[in-house]
């Protein structure tokens, strides 16, 4: 087959364009139980078997396991195209090779066996990729026009947001960007919800054909359903699709979750695919711990999210790398301190550690016992630099002045800052 | 005088028999603040810290006339809280609670408008006027009366710029902690007004975080309306660039919501800031001197260690 060709089938029958659901900034600003994250991420099948259940209308599917079970769910949908997809929690996808279109039994067998267990690199997985154990088999559908539908909540007016736009199959901030006009957006009132004719203003101005528009309105008023139902923090389905037939269905599906409101949705906690998550920062969120990894080599523990990112600013300034973002929170004991500890060192680049505290809720000689315990535990042996200020402060520096531990007691986050970077700096010259 | 709180704020503390609200409560009594009740379903009638607790908030400022609260209820309960408070007519409510899910905050903002109440938070530090009135979870210590007002969404961040301050022998009218949830009560732009119109408050301290568009649309109020200098901080310049910023929320609002669009937007709004979180009252004092108004804010003498 041509390569034109492949696109074009590839085009037609399917996409599949994933966002990225890790929003790093997101992580740092937004917290959550799920530290770290701030959101929930699910796979896309996941995401689309809870479409199905609230009448959101979608392809048919089933996820395989193994290679055996991909070639059976084909045999079970009615259909003579199927597309194999790579579940990852990572868009890009197709470009990694991650989705394909098959148009016999033998087929399906061969991408799902090429697929299954192959690691995907995508502009989202980092370099060293994700390796794929799930695989979503759906039928192939024939596509007339692809949309974008999205709903947010948008934290200038306080609501929930509609955006929709008739440039679908490419990612939103993209058509911002090339074609803003495109874009149109309702605001929701909660009282009403989504009003059938806001959902019907939206499918005409991104010229759903007349004859489909209350098939958009439903799907568009289910969407909001379960937008509200499951305390979603995003649900974007990109694309949506018109088919040949004159259905409207979510070909893609990417349905993030309100961390903070998972205490309410046993049924979605139990979507959670631990395989998918950083082993440090799910290590960390037993805790309670925001871990974040980054790639330097000076550790930071630092209490309070802007406290931590000004942390890391400051150690960028006096020519540092930090290695991680880590806020141990308002309220934390000596134990989750010692687990930070343990944490940032499990981390093999890190070189250096520097814990900024601003004593609040949290007391100064909670930490430093914490700390003192921690570099007993781990046998420290990168260099140690704490700043401590704030409630109870003077017990703090005097329980680490009299531990017997190495510590580097520093005046200020600026001064603590620049002892790290130039302890780290000498131990890297020796 | 201050913003939002003074000596004569009447505090209800909701949630009051919890480990955490004691644990302010005795904080805030230590500090001065009037706490003239607490509130907790079912505890009605009992006392704790010598403060008369009762079941709902209405029947707390009936007996009481409390004008404000604080809420240190659980995240499950605290909208319910806020929609309690709002209820009562109290003019300023103040939520420290976190991990309030954010579509519980999209109904709270509903129902509060049109009502009097004022929503600080959540998942803030709370309000100080220092030697008068401490609501919340900040160690009083490190705050000095005094004539710069500080609004921030990070709450350890405002402690920092606090202790800077005051270490330079600069006193704080009001300190603000707005919370940094997407959706909350009080923003910038309401607390800079406040700043404003307060004849004491003679400069403000700004200090805002990457996501969202506040700080932009902060700025640009300053330009337009503020009379006061007003230095601003970013944090998370060196934060990874995440690829989709506050979702594609930031869609909606246009802006990407990045520390250097911000920093260039207060920039070119007159705002001066500060290049590091440790300039913070350094770039304070600077401009301060600048507008002669140094002498006016030193309020005490400074601390060398």
């Amino acid at each position: 087959m041509s390569k034109e060709k492949t696109k074009k089938e590839r085009n037609k029958f399917c996409s599949f364009v994933i966002k990225c659901n890790n929003a790093v900034v997101s992580n740092f600003t937004q917290k959550g139980k799920l530290k770290g994250c701030g959101s929930l991420n699910i796979h896309e099948y996941q995401g689309k078997e809870i479409l199905e259940l609230n009448g959101v209308s979608v392809p048919k599917g089933k996820v395989a396991f193994t290679v055996e079970e991909a070639v059976r769910a084909a045999e079970t949908l009615t259909s003579d195209v199927w597309v194999v997809k790579a579940q990852i929690h990572a868009g890009g996808r197709g470009k990694a090779g991650g989705v394909k279109v098959a148009k016999s039994l033998e087929e399906v067998e061969t991408y799902a066996s090429e697929i299954l267990g192959s690691t995907l690199v995508t502009h989202q997985t980092g370099p060293e990729g994700k390796v794929v154990k799930r695989l979503l088999i759906e039928e192939g559908c024939r596509i007339k026009k692809e949309y974008y539908i999205g709903f947010v909540v948008d934290r200038a007016t306080s609501r929930i947001v509609l955006m929709a736009s008739e440039e679908g199959g490419t990612e939103i901030e993209e058509i911002a960007e090339k074609y803003p006009e495109k874009i149109v957006k309702e605001v929701i009132d909660p009282v009403t919800g989504l009003t059938p004719f806001q959902a019907r203003r939206v499918a005409f101005a991104i010229n759903i054909p007349s004859k489909q528009v209350n098939k958009a309105v439903a799907f568009m008023t289910g969407l909001y359903k379960v937008f509200v139902d499951k305390d979603c923090s995003i649900a974007e389905i990109n694309p949506l699709v018109l088919t040949e037939d004159g259905n409207i269905i979510a070909l893609d599906a990417k349905l993030n979750f309100d961390a903070n409101a998972l205490y309410r949705h046993k049924d979605i906690v139990a979507y959670r695919d631990l395989d998918e998550e950083n082993e440090k920062e799910l290590e960390a969120s037993k805790y309670d711990l925001s871990y974040i990894a980054l790639n330097g080599n000076i550790g930071c523990m630092v209490n309070g999210a802007g406290l931590a990112m000004a942390t890391m600013d400051i150690v960028k300034h006096y020519g540092g790398e930090p290695a991680n973002f880590l806020d141990v929170g308002g309220g934390a004991t000596a134990e989750k301190v010692t687990e930070a500890f343990k944490i940032i060192l499990s981390d093999s680049k890190v070189k250096g550690i520097f814990v900024n505290i601003f004593g609040g809720i949290m007391k100064c000689d909670v930490i430093a016992t914490g700390i003192v315990e921690a570099a007993k535990q781990v046998s420290l042996h990168v260099p140690l630099v704490v700043r401590l200020e704030g409630t109870n402060v003077e017990l703090g520096k005097k329980i680490l002045r009299e531990s017997g531990v190495d510590i580097v007691a520093a005046e200020s986050m600026a001064d603590g800052a620049e002892k790290i970077v130039t302890l780290v700096e000498q131990g890297g010259n020796e | 005088m201050s913003v939002f709180i003074n000596k004569d704020t009447k505090v209800l503390v909701q949630g009051i028999t919890g480990a955490t609200a004691l644990f302010h409560t005795k904080q805030m009594l230590e500090y001065g603040t009037k706490i003239v009740g607490g509130v907790t379903p079912g505890k009605g009638g009992t006392t704790v810290e010598g403060v008369p607790v009762f079941n709902t908030v209405k029947d707390a400022v009936d007996v009481t006339e409390a004008n404000a609260s604080v809420i240190y209820v659980p995240a499950p309960f605290a909208a319910d809280a806020i929609l309690e408070a709002v209820d009562a007519e109290l003019d300023l409510v103040i939520c420290i609670t976190e991990h309030i899910p954010v579509l519980d905050m999209v109904k709270v903002k509903r129902y509060m408008e049109g009502k009097k109440t004022r929503l600080i938070g959540p998942n803030c530090p709370g309000v100080i006027t220092p030697e008068e009135c401490k609501i919340g979870i900040m160690p009083g210590y490190i705050h000095k009366r005094g004539h710069v007002g500080v609004v921030s969404r990070s709450g350890t961040l405002t402690y920092e710029a606090v202790h800077q301050l005051s270490q330079a022998g600069i006193g704080q009218s009001t300190a603000v902690g707005i919370g940094g949830d997407p959706v909350n009560g009080t923003d910038f732009i309401d607390t800079l007004k406040a700043f404003n119109e307060d004849e004491d408050t003679y400069a403000v301290i700004m200090i805002g975080e990457i996501g969202g568009t506040a700080e932009e649309e902060a700025a640009r109020w300053v330009k337009e309306n503020m009379t006061k200098p007003v230095v601003g901080f970013i944090g998370g310049r060196t934060a990874p660039p995440g690829k989709r910023m506050g979702h594609a929320g930031a869609i909606i609002s246009g802006g990407k919501g990045t520390a250097d669009e911000k920093i260039n937007v207060l920039t070119e709004c007159g705002i001066k800031v500060a290049p590091t979180p440790s300039d913070m009252g350094a770039t304070l004092i600077e401009v301060l001197k600048e507008q002669s108004l140094y002498e006016k804010c030193k309020t005490h003498e400074v601390v060398t260690k």
